[in-house]
């Protein structure tokens, strides 16, 4: 006879493809954050979780606050002056805005990725090792297997292996931006922040760098600002819709494209905006 | 949630979106002027009128493949996300079940030639009663689709349980009519064919209910409609029935 519960032990999926959103933990949590620049108030109470191995979309029209809240979640704009965040990001129970949580194990725990390719002007090996040597002292083998292990999470490898010495700014467009994300993920960050990381890059490469979103789900808690509407929809799990510094709507991705609450995101993603 | 939505930035997806829906309404004006004009048909025993509606559905199914290149256009070149998507896929599975319709209403009309070469029987006057019914939750959900209004869709979707019971009784009808009399089986069969015809239409025109609550909610009708067609499981019995079990 059949076991009809066979289905129960199968892996989680939702209808989409993507890992279900049910039972998920908070890795990041934004609470009453506020940020201004000098006099201009960019982020206005937003709150809400970024889950644990999942990737977190946040979608909005230019100016409305998204890649300030990402600038927070990895204190960035620290280097600048007059720039002022308040509120709380809590990172495994942590609030890394509290000034005594060091920078530097803030970036070793949050990585980033721009919106352009930003290679070291130096070899491919070089870019990924610069980075770990910031952080740790390793042997020659042992390093050659962490650049092997960061190029191969960066969907890479295959396509460098025989020209690791070359420079990096010989790579392509697409190429280089798999090299950021490599270099990022090099130092076993646990979140990784990732700003337009396609906006300027083809389909072909976008849908590299998309496959590669879904692989590193596998190991890091992933939040994602985009301005492609279909992207964020494809490659996340939760989406947060801001606008104007507020977080109108924050929810399961499928659920915010197919049935927004709040006229406001309907608007929004069904271009309707103006 | 608002039931009319703005204006896209891009206007010319709006006018892809308003195409769309005017060509299904335009399926739909077609499609209810067939059963109207079929029945007709079948009361005043005209094989001529009957012959000129089976050519006209040609028009309803041009229609609904020009609905499904609009549809994949649409969806290829806008991806629309929400609401619009649940107007586009609506408006492709709307004209599909206008397009069923218009088939239906169609084979009515033929039927209706076959009739007009036995003699008159009497069941032919319940067909009338019958596809009014039918024809007013069409063009109930017609104006409901128009207007997006999902509560006169639910009121449409609602009506077709009147319509399964009207079947049935005609159904009731044109079995005793048989068994009175063998002579009148050819008109009846065609008769019972046209009334199941019918009966389809009013599904189809609950599918279209459907849909526009879906357009407009984003989820399914909840309730569970009660079926009032139980011809599935009726039974004639006459006097002398060989079928019974012996005492």
């Amino acid at each position: 006879m059949t076991d009809l519960n066979f289905s129960m032990s199968a892996p989680v999926v939702a209808a989409s493809g993507r890992k279900s959103a049910l039972a998920t933990t908070p890795k990041m949590s934004a609470k009453h954050v506020n940020f201004h620049y000098d006099r201009f108030h960019a982020l206005k109470d937003v709150s809400f979780d970024i889950a644990e191995k999942r990737v977190t979309a946040l979608i909005g029209p230019s100016g409305c606050g998204k890649s300030t809240l990402l600038r927070i979640f990895n204190r960035i704009y620290a280097i600048y002056p007059k720039q002022e965040a308040a509120g709380e990001i809590i990172l495994d129970g942590e609030n890394i805005l509290d000034p005594k949580y060091s920078l530097n194990r803030l970036r070793g725990k949050v990585g980033m990725v721009f919106q352009k390719p930003v290679p070291f002007p130096m070899s491919i090996y070089e870019n990924i090792a610069y980075a770990i040597r910031h952080y740790e002292k390793l042997k020659k083998p042992d390093m050659d297997a962490r650049v092997e292990q960061a190029l191969r999470q960066g969907a890479l490898w295959d396509e460098v292996k025989d020209k690791l010495k070359q420079s990096a700014l010989g790579l392509s467009g697409g190429q280089q931006q798999r090299l950021c994300i490599a270099r990022a993920v090099a130092l076993k960050p646990e979140v990784l922040l990732l700003d337009e990381p396609t906006s300027a890059l083809d389909p072909i490469a976008t849908g590299k760098i998309e496959q590669l979103i879904a692989e590193l789900t596998e190991d890091f808690t992933i939040a994602i600002v985009t301005h492609n509407m279909q992207q964020a929809a494809r490659c996340s799990d939760f989406t947060a819709f801001m606008y104007l510094g507020e977080l109108v709507e924050f929810g399961e991705t499928e659920k915010l494209f197919t049935q927004p609450t709040k006229q406001q995101t309907e608007d929004y993603i069904t271009g309707r905006f103006g | 949630m608002t039931n009319q939505l703005g204006e896209h930035i891009v206007k010319s997806y709006d006018e892809e979106l308003a195409r769309l829906t005017s060509e299904i309404q335009r399926m739909g004006d077609l499609a209810l002027n067939e059963l109207e004009a079929a029945i007709a048909a079948v009361v005043e025993r005209d094989s001529d009128a009957a012959e000129r509606i089976v050519a006209s559905d040609k028009e309803v199914d041009n229609l609904e493949h020009e609905v499904s290149q609009d549809v994949v256009r649409l969806l290829a070149l806008r991806q629309p996300m929400a609401r619009d998507l649940r107007e586009v896929l609506a408006a492709l599975r709307i004209s599909s079940d206008i397009e069923r319709i218009g088939d239906y209403a169609a084979n009515v009309a033929k039927r209706a030639i076959a009739l007009n070469r036995v003699e008159l029987v009497r069941p032919v006057f319940s067909l009338p009663r019958l596809a009014k019914l039918a024809g007013e939750i069409i063009s109930e959900v017609l104006i409901a689709y128009r207007d997006r209004d999902a509560d006169r869709a639910l009121l449409a979707w609602a009506r077709d349980e009147e319509l399964d019971g009207l079947y049935t009784g005609m159904f009731r009808e044109l079995l005793t009519y048989m068994m009175e009399d063998p002579r009148n089986i050819t008109a009846c069969t065609h008769l019972l064919f046209m009334a199941k015809n019918i009966e389809r239409i009013g599904d189809h025109a609950t599918n279209i209910a459907e849909n526009i609550y879906f357009i407009v909610h984003g989820t399914q009708i909840a309730q569970v409609r009660r079926k009032g067609d139980t011809t599935a499981s009726l039974v004639a019995r006459v006097a002398d029935d060989k079928s019974k079990p012996a005492h």
